[in-house]
């Protein structure tokens, strides 16, 4: 089989989430490119939950409309769901709760019978779907075996009766390819960070970046990482800041609103020149807006954000080896550059599970930090050409390290001083230009499909893998900016060469994206905006491009 | 320490100055002692108490209003070594900052925490702050406040600080003796200041006539330490108890984020990708 959809949907507390990740294990297993979407309501139990597993002969990153699989635990999966179904879709249900067309089991009276927790109705269900897909049972077992790791017989034993009940419809054949570790953007790039000598990580729970905090924190120990869950996101940003302070790498991930509560520590970070990694997930607004979807609302945001004039670095990766590449690359140059840096997800790319292929790894800029030299009276912030000044910590003798909020000489001492604020003003901008250079000289800008079409659909974040898919029939050629502070207008322009016309797709309402392009003197020609909090399917984004292509 | 370059802008007779002289006597002597003064940071939130790390050649962290606990929480838990002791004022941690010192107090993080108390925001020009009297007239409160004052200490005590002391800018010798036993101490220490602002509430004469030297009671018993906490709400006209309230030993946070504990990721990383599969 080329592709493969697999749905299966439930209610909150189901453990439709676990079920889809051994879902994709599975079909990972042959050799598949996997890509998870996840899509549930802001709370515990109740309300309906589902995700798409979907696997492919190529890198994927997006849903189509249908899927070829439908596994029910709840009557939703059915109504809900209708547009997901085309002729061919198999239904598998649990007949004592659903009623459906399709492959009907009496999943709840099985794992009743066996003395099972309701949740383990999707064990039987994921047995099913092995035979349904035609997989030998051998398979199958090794599979779940490994991963399910909690009562683990009766699980076994609960999959092979749904095994027992359900009927080959498909045949999934290895690919010629050895399976590659899957996982979720945030995974990524807590990885990413992590590698590139992150020391600390401190965060407040806030969909869609609490999953970063909760896999840094159960592998803190293995990682040595302190992971740090403190009062608010004003405390996070503050400590993170003394974290920098004291020489020690950390990091930050929030959403939207606690982002909000960081900026007078953004601002502070950016006239104290002290490093620092946000990762500001995002997820529609404005306010509490909602929680577990996804959007591209606070690019301008993150842009501004913050009082002041300051540097500062913005990268938006687009899929899990972005993730961890370009949370790499953050990490390294705000220390590198002493500024902010901000790692823009939306919740599509953070809690999205993608194949991961750890050969493919790209070296991170050399971490080339400028060290204070010991001799004379230590400068925090000396001036310099770059404006970058040495660097030095507290608690070795013979240096005293100042660092100020308020505008500062060379030492750190508060000034008011008018040519001095003029001057240190100056110094901090120049790091902008320092930090320019070293983009443009990285891969900043992406170009897929068609890289003579006359037009460019240009998109950024979870949009990459939708407009290279939606446009593999078009004449169309996908640019996307993985920078977009500062903006690497050298790469843009090129990558735009011999375009007639340039559409924007992004998640918002107001082009954001295609504002600050328009402020680099690129002429946008149309916009396709998404603000349901839901992604496009492939087949909806390619109907909308193919009827804006001039 | 003293560089003398750096113009001091507090008023004349501001409390602060007695702070900053009887500060830099406690570091030279903790240095005698041992504790060097590399490893000594000073953090500081905004507002004339604030001003003091830019007069003490000492390492220093000038953060912003009411965050300066926040950030020396992360320097602690960055380098456990270094000692670090945080000037801030009443409206900046009793007011815009609150939640950092009570979360502060509750980890029982080593960090000692010296609340320039003169009851009132002076820099912003004489506004009233969380531990101002019942009616008090500043620019913002010009019928007077309609609110009561907290009792910081009180709080604190209640939040899990293990060491909690009330000092007086006029009673230097006590100042410095609490100063270094606060910095000193394993855990929170919090140091209520009674810092005169000459400007904006001169409290002199109603501090020099109405304080009086805390001695005789177990400061390792909590209760006892409330009872004398309480006997003074920071309104009436009751004796103001100058001392240490409380003393206690208790984990702290920062022990259990000891060392750099460097490794070699590269293999850790690989195992988990393996686990992915
Ligand atoms: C977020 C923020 N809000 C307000 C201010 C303005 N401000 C500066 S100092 C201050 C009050 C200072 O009072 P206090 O903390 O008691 O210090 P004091 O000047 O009395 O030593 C205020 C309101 C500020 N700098 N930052
Ligand atoms: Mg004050």
């Amino acid at each position: 089989m080329e592709s493969l959809s697999v749905f299966i949907g439930g209610r909150a507390g189901d453990g439709i989430d676990q079920a889809s990740l051994l879902i994709g294990k599975l079909l990972n297993q042959f050799g598949y490119y996997i890509y998870i979407y996840r899509d549930y309501p802001s709370l515990i139990r109740g309300g309906h939950t589902f995700s798409i597993v979907r696997a492919a002969q190529a890198r994927i990153g997006a849903h189509r409309q249908t899927v070829d699989v439908l596994l029910a635990l709840n009557q939703d999966c059915l109504d809900k769901h209708k547009d997901k179904r085309h002729s061919r879709t198999i239904v598998v249900y649990d007949s004592d709760v659903v009623k459906s067309d399709g492959l009907g089991i009496p999943l709840t009276s099985m794992v009743k019978e066996a003395g099972g927790p309701e949740i383990m109705r999707n064990t039987a269900m994921l047995g099913a779907l092995a035979k349904v897909l035609g997989l030998p049972w051998e398979k199958f077992e090794a599979i779940a075996r490994a991963n399910l790791k909690k009562e683990t017989e009766l699980n076994i034993a609960l999959a092979r009766k749904g095994y027992s009940a359900a009927d080959i419809f498909y045949k999934i054949e290895a690919q010629n390819k050895p399976p590659l570790p899957i996982l979720t953007g945030n995974e990524a790039l807590a990885l990413g960070l992590s590698a590139a000598g992150l020391d600390a990580y401190v965060a407040y729970p806030m969909t869609p970046s609490s999953t970063i905090l909760h896999f840094l924190a159960e592998h803190a120990d293995e990682l040595k990482l302190k992971v740090i869950h403190p009062e608010s996101e004003i405390a996070v940003i503050m400590m993170a800041l003394g974290f920098a302070y004291a020489g020690r790498r950390a990091a930050v991930g929030t959403s939207g609103g606690g982002f909000c509560l960081m900026t007078e520590g953004l601002s502070f970070a950016g006239m104290a020149e002290l490093p620092v990694v946000i990762v500001l997930g995002q997820r529609p607004g404005p306010s509490t807006g909602l929680p577990t979807y996804s959007s591209q609302t606070e690019l301008l945001f993150a842009l501004w954000s913050g009082q002041g004039e300051f540097s500062r670095l913005i990268v938006a990766p687009g899929d899990a080896e972005e993730a961890y590449y370009w949370s790499g690359v953050a990490l390294r140059l705000a220390w590198k550059y002493q500024l902010p840096a901000i790692i823009l997800t939306d919740k599509n790319v953070a809690e999205g599970t993608y194949n991961f292929d750890p050969k493919e790894i790209k070296q991170l800029p050399e971490e080339s930090l400028d060290l204070w030299s010991g001799s004379g009276e230590y400068l925090r912030y000396q001036e310099t050409a770059s404006g970058v000044s040495p660097l030095a910590f507290p608690g070795e003798p013979g240096r005293v390290v100042k660092i100020n909020s308020y505008e500062h000489e060379e030492n750190g001492t508060t000034t008011e001083d008018r040519p001095l604020t003029k001057k240190m003003q100056e110094k901090r901008l120049r790091k902008g230009i320092a930090l320019i250079k070293e983009i443009e000289g990285l891969e900043a800008v992406k170009v897929y499909g068609r890289k003579e079409a006359k037009t460019a659909v240009v998109c950024w974040g979870s949009g990459k893998h939708l407009c290279v898919e939606a446009t593999e029939k078009l004449d169309v050629r996908v640019v996307m900016p993985l920078v977009l502070s500062p903006l690497p207008l050298v790469q843009l322009r090129r990558a735009l060469e011999g375009t007639h016309q340039i559409i924007i797709v992004e998640d918002n309402a107001t082009a954001q994206l295609a504002q600050l392009l328009k402020l680099g003197g690129i002429k946008v020609d149309a916009v396709i905006l998404t603000y349901d909090g839901r992604p496009e399917t492939v087949e909806q984004l390619e109907e909308k491009i193919a009827r804006g292509v001039r | 320490m003293n560089e003398g370059q750096t113009p001091i802008l507090w008023c004349p007779g501001c409390g602060n100055f007695a702070v900053l002289n009887v500060m830099r006597e406690v570091l030279t002597e903790l240095q005698a002692e041992g504790v060097p003064l590399e490893q000594v940071v000073l953090a500081a939130g905004i507002g004339q108490h604030a001003k003091i790390v830019d007069y003490l050649k000492v390492n220093s962290f000038y953060a912003l209003h009411g965050r300066a606990v926040a950030a020396a929480e992360g320097i602690k838990l960055a380098n456990p070594r270094l000692k670090v002791i945080v000037f801030v004022g009443d409206g900046d941690s009793y007011g815009e900052g609150l939640e950092h010192l009570i979360f502060a107090a509750k980890r029982n993080i080593d960090l000692t925490v010296v609340v320039h108390n003169n009851r009132v925001y002076a820099l912003t020009t004489g506004q009233y702050t969380p531990t101002s009297p019942l009616g008090y007239k500043g620019r913002s409160t010009p019928e007077g406040t309609h609110e009561h004052p907290l009792n910081p200490l009180e709080l604190l005590l209640a939040a899990g600080a293990t060491y909690l002391a009330r000092g007086y800018n006029a009673k230097t010798e006590q100042l410095k003796l609490l100063l270094k036993e606060a910095i000193l101490h394993p855990g929170f220490a919090l140091i209520d200041l009674l810092q005169v602002c000459v400007t904006f509430y001169n409290q002199y004469d109603h501090y020099n006539q109405r304080g009086y030297e805390l001695t005789g009671h177990n400061h390792a018993d909590y209760n006892e330490a409330l009872s004398k906490i309480k006997e003074w709400d920071y309104n009436s006209d009751a004796r103001i108890a100058l001392g240490k309230f409380y003393q206690v030993e208790r984990p702290t946070f920062d022990s259990f984020f000891r060392g750099d504990n460097k490794v070699d990721r590269e293999p850790v990383i690989k195992k988990l990708f393996e686990r992915m599969v």
